[in-house]
């Protein structure tokens, strides 16, 4: 049974339209179900473990606990549209570099979230980046060396500010 | 070459994972495929008057239903016994069984069809204490009966005592593996009448035998590919959806996904089994241990699953690293109509010690002694006799590990630093903050061995094939086929590692694991670096043995060296160099006349069954292991801040030291898990906690950095000298954190998870409910 719901969204920079769509779908279950966007994973339909982590006109959110209808008209940015520059290359890197990636079930939710939080929080020490990273659950690795990467990109973007400020 | 055995290798699927581009078997859709969903039965035990899917078929949309009244072939399946239906047909044995399943043109049309199927049942009184599950007055659940194993080992003179003698109960509860991502599939029929499966699992080749046998097909007509796989733990290796797919996806004629949610992964796959415990040590007043005598008892739940096998671990393991001139231990694992139990990382091993390290603790009060000091006082060395018979090999240097463990700094005391305590520091963390002056700190200790590989006999080999080729561009290239489930753990990085140290090649390719290669065995038991990293390297070498003697051959070369082409010629970097025979050629040149192939079946060292008395030698192997924990108390609120964590641990030759930190820092976290957060409760056979909501996980929050150190000892027989390393810090996470925690507040907390409601009105002694019942000693 569809419904007949139409919703335009910016997806990854580009315009999509769903329709047919029930008003009671989630964000999470149009972008993989209907847009084919399985880069944003469900996990839990909670909000509770971040697999599904987008950013949604530029803040972070779960989206299984977003209505698709409150997301119309929305920017919609999964790990696949944060680019391939910059800070979210770095976190991309950095996850590889320091075995970060076992499963990697939460790993795009966890790129979103931390290329968000170092946006915001450049300088979080570690238990700020605890705490805020606490929204993702990681089953693999025991979160060290998701911190560890999370640190190393700071590391190095401070040595690149360093850097610029001479 | 560089990213040979030895270095933190890449893993080869990495970047494809943090792209979100690596396909889950969630993630895989073709055209025109249907959704499966499954009716499950909403009672823990009910009788099934009728099922009818009348209605459900005519709804439009609706492709097929499928009951226990379409399954072809056998209608159970199951691990080790088939005694669990593929659809419940007249009794349903827990709340969650399937009962029916359709497939429709989308999820809601789906879902519309299960409500549109009805069940008469009868409800039934379920049965769902495992302490009364072999009582005389507690009904048959099961034509098979309720006990499904019995273990006693003696070993010694059991009436032995000592002079000190400890002795109590112990619960744990029930705890998920909660993989991130939920049972999966893509089942499509084939043209031959075979059916082909792409599906997240453990073990491709013990699912291809279950279904093979459950759709009446020769194994030859079902064919498994791996797809990705989002962490397993022990939840993957039994069959969950694999069957009900098949079903209809030859009864619709078209592909089928079929996958669940977080409330069906929970109802869907076995647990980690409860176990009620009672342990008693006696010891003489220098703190030598003299006797351990332990009963448990495992709730199984409805069905086997892997119970026989989780209840030799949990027996054969229950007197812990330790040196006993005398022991007696027993136990059973009985059917109720609880959630079934089997596989959960460290199989058994967790629950037995959760329950020797407290009394370890305790006999160390009793004496005298300091915990650590009792540990070094007791450790196994190789050489010595386990309770089973079975003579310790080595290495095992439990009593090195203890030591290291105890030597690692320790944390700042919980007011110093240069804020003092902070929202983010205290027990409570941001949203419940602990008066600081209401804090108090433990420290604890727990040292574990965990066995390695499958036991009592089996023979769990592990096939690869190697080819050795040249490449579109001319470079050579190793190409490898395992049936190994990569579910997470590394094995794709370590059979890459393998094959570059062994052939000298940069460029590795890794097929698809699936079932047109033979078994690999079970990706669980710690033993895939060692079994299938054996049959990898085993598979190489021949491939190296055979391209060395074409070489030889072609040179003209003298028939001793052809025959035994490695004791003059080696490849090296690229290279094929032979000096005695002054050859040396590029690895591509040798190439140049055609690849090379070889498969190779690895076998571990035989093992004997347990005999009736509970004597063999049932473990191929051993590692260990010794956490030491630091916790802080909310004396108010009863919650627990696990301030840091130190391990150290045997294992054996690191063939990649990267993948080595991810499984012991995972491995300790969901220890943690179990320690103070994570249980699946049940109420009358039913989970109330089926989600991420309530059953809650470690967060970065929750678990402090690891302070690791490996010891390195190379394991003898095992490839390069590798010992599985994912299962020992699950084992010993759990009871050093119970053991700081009991340290901070000084009650005895014999019930595993520790709750806040066990941590508050510390003035009453007495624990809270759930001081356990337990199994009295016969």
């Amino acid at each position: 049974m569809s419904g007949g719901e139409t919703y335009r969204l910016h997806v990854d920079g580009f315009p999509r339209t769903v329709s047919g769509a029930w008003i009671g779908d989630s964000l999470l279950t149009v972008l993989r179900d209907a847009l084919g966007v399985t880069a944003v994973k469900d996990a839990c339909e909670q909000g509770r473990c971040g697999a599904c982590s987008v950013l949604l006109d530029g803040r972070l959110a779960a989206s299984c606990t977003v209505l698709a209808a409150d997301a119309d008209g929305a920017r919609v940015v999964t790990v696949a549209g944060l680019g391939t520059v910059g800070l979210a290359r770095a976190v991309r890197a950095t996850f590889l570099a320091e075995g970060a990636v076992q499963c990697g079930f939460c790993t795009p939710g966890f790129v979103v979230a931390v290329t968000d939080l170092l946006t915001r929080r450049p300088d979080a020490d570690a238990d700020e980046l605890r705490e805020a990273l606490a929204g993702n659950i990681c089953r693999c690795t025991g979160y060290g060396r998701i911190i560890a990467a999370v640190q190393a990109v700071q590391r190095d973007r401070a040595v690149q500010r360093d850097r610029d400020a001479r | 070459m560089s990213g040979g055995v030895g270095a933190s290798a890449r893993r080869p699927d990495g970047p494809a994972k943090v792209a979100g581009t690596f396909p889950y078997a969630g993630d895989l859709r073709v055209p025109g495929m249907l959704h499966g969903r499954t009716l499950r039965c909403p009672h823990p035990r009910a009788r099934i008057r009728r099922v009818d899917t009348a209605t459900a078929r005519q709804l439009p949309g609706v492709a097929a239903v499928v009951t226990a009244a379409d399954v072809p072939g056998v209608a159970t399946y199951g691990l080790i016994i088939a005694d669990q239906p593929v659809f419940a047909a007249t009794e349903a044995r827990y709340a969650g069984e399937p009962v029916a399943a359709v497939a429709a043109v989308d999820a809601r049309t789906a879902r519309r069809a299960l409500a549109a199927i009805e069940v008469d049942y009868e409800p039934l009184p379920p049965h769902t204490d495992p302490a009364l599950a072999l009582a005389p007055d507690t009904p048959r659940l099961h034509p098979a009966g309720n006990l499904y194993r019995e273990i006693d080992v003696r070993h010694g003179d059991p009436d032995r005592d000592g002079p000190v003698v400890i002795e109590d109960h112990y619960v744990v509860g029930m705890q998920d593996q909660a993989f991130l991502a939920p049972e999966a599939a893509l089942i499509t029929p084939a043209a031959d009448g075979g059916v082909d499966l792409r599906v997240a699992t453990q073990w491709l080749h013990s699912d291809r035998e279950q279904l093979a046998a459950c759709l009446a097909l020769p194994e030859d007509l079902v064919r498994l590919t791996l797809a990705g796989v989002g962490g397993a733990f022990g939840g993957r290796e039994d069959i969950t959806l694999q069957i009900h797919g098949a079903l209809l996806a030859r009864a619709a004629g078209a592909p089928v996904r079929i996958a669940y949610d977080r409330v069906e992964s929970f109802l869907g796959h076995p647990h980690r089994h409860p176990a009620r415990m009672w342990f008693r040590h006696t010891a003489t007043r220098a703190g030598d241990l003299v006797s351990v005598q332990a009963r448990l008892v495992l709730d199984g739940g409805a069905y086997a699953s892997s119970s026989p096998a989780v209840l030799a671990n949990a027996v054969t393991h229950a007197a812990g690293p330790y040196r006993v001139p005398h022991a007696r231990l027993h136990g059973v694992v009985v059917r109720t109509n609880n959630p079934p139990c089997g596989a959960m990382r460290g199989f058994g091993v967790p629950q037995v010690t959760i329950g020797h390290e407290a009394q370890l603790d305790r006999l160390a009060d009793a004496v005298g002694l300091d915990p650590v000091e009792l540990r070094v006082r007791n450790a196994i060395c190789p050489g010595d006799i386990l309770p089973t018979g079975q003579v310790m090999g080595g290495p095992l240097p439990a009593r090195e590990l203890i030591q290291l463990v105890a030597a690692r700094p320790l944390p700042p005391s919980p007011t110093a630093g240069p804020a003092g305590p902070t929202g983010l520091t205290l027990p409570g963390g941001l949203p419940a903050a602990a008066d600081p002056s209401r804090v108090r700190r433990g420290v604890g200790y727990a040292l574990a061995y965990k066995n390695l590989l499958f036991s009592e006999g089996m023979d769990d080999s592990s096939v690869a094939r190697v080819r050795l080729d040249l490449a579109a561009d001319g470079t050579p290239r190793a190409s490898i086929h395992s049936a190994c489930a990569e579910v997470g753990q590394g094995f794709v990085a370590i059979a890459e590692q393998i094959a570059r140290t062994e052939l000298g090649v940069d460029q590795v390719v890794l097929r698809p694991a699936d079932t047109a290669i033979g078994s690999a065995g079970s990706t669980s038991a710690s033993r895939q670096t060692w079994m299938s990293g054996g049959a990898v390297r085993g598979a190489c070498v021949a491939v190296a043995d055979r391209l060395l003697a074409r070489v030889a051959r072609t040179a003209g070369l003298p028939a001793r060296v052809v025959e035994a082409p490695g004791a003059s010629l080696r490849i090296t970097a690229g290279r094929i160099v032979g000096a005695e025979a002054g050859l040396r050629l590029t690895l591509a040149d040798a190439l140049a006349a055609g690849p090379v192939e070889a498969e190779f079946t690895f076998h571990h060292r035989r093992t004997t069954a347990l005999d009736a008395a509970g004597q063999g030698d049932p473990h191929v192997a051993f590692a260990a292991a010794a956490h030491r924990a630091v916790v802080d108390v909310d004396l108010d609120l009863g919650l627990v801040r696990v301030v840091s964590m130190a391990l150290a641990q045997d294992c054996g030759t690191v063939l990649n030291p990267l993948a080595l930190r991810g499984q012991v820092e995972g491995g300790t976290a969901q220890g943690l898990g179990l320690a103070v957060m994570e249980e699946l409760v049940t109420d009358g056979g039913r989970v109330t906690n089926p989600t991420f909501h309530d059953y809650l996980l470690p967060t970065a929050a929750d678990v402090p950095d690891l302070d690791f150190v490996a010891v390195t000892e190379p394991q003898p027989e095992a490839p390069y000298g590798v010992k599985g390393v994912g299962e020992a810090p699950t084992c010993t996470a759990t009871p050093a954190i119970v053991a700081a925690i009991r340290a901070a507040v000084g009650r005895d907390l014999r019930r595993v998870p520790v709750r806040p409601q066990d941590l508050v009105d510390l003035e009453n002694p007495v624990d809270l409910p759930g001081a356990p019942g337990g199994d009295p000693p016969a």
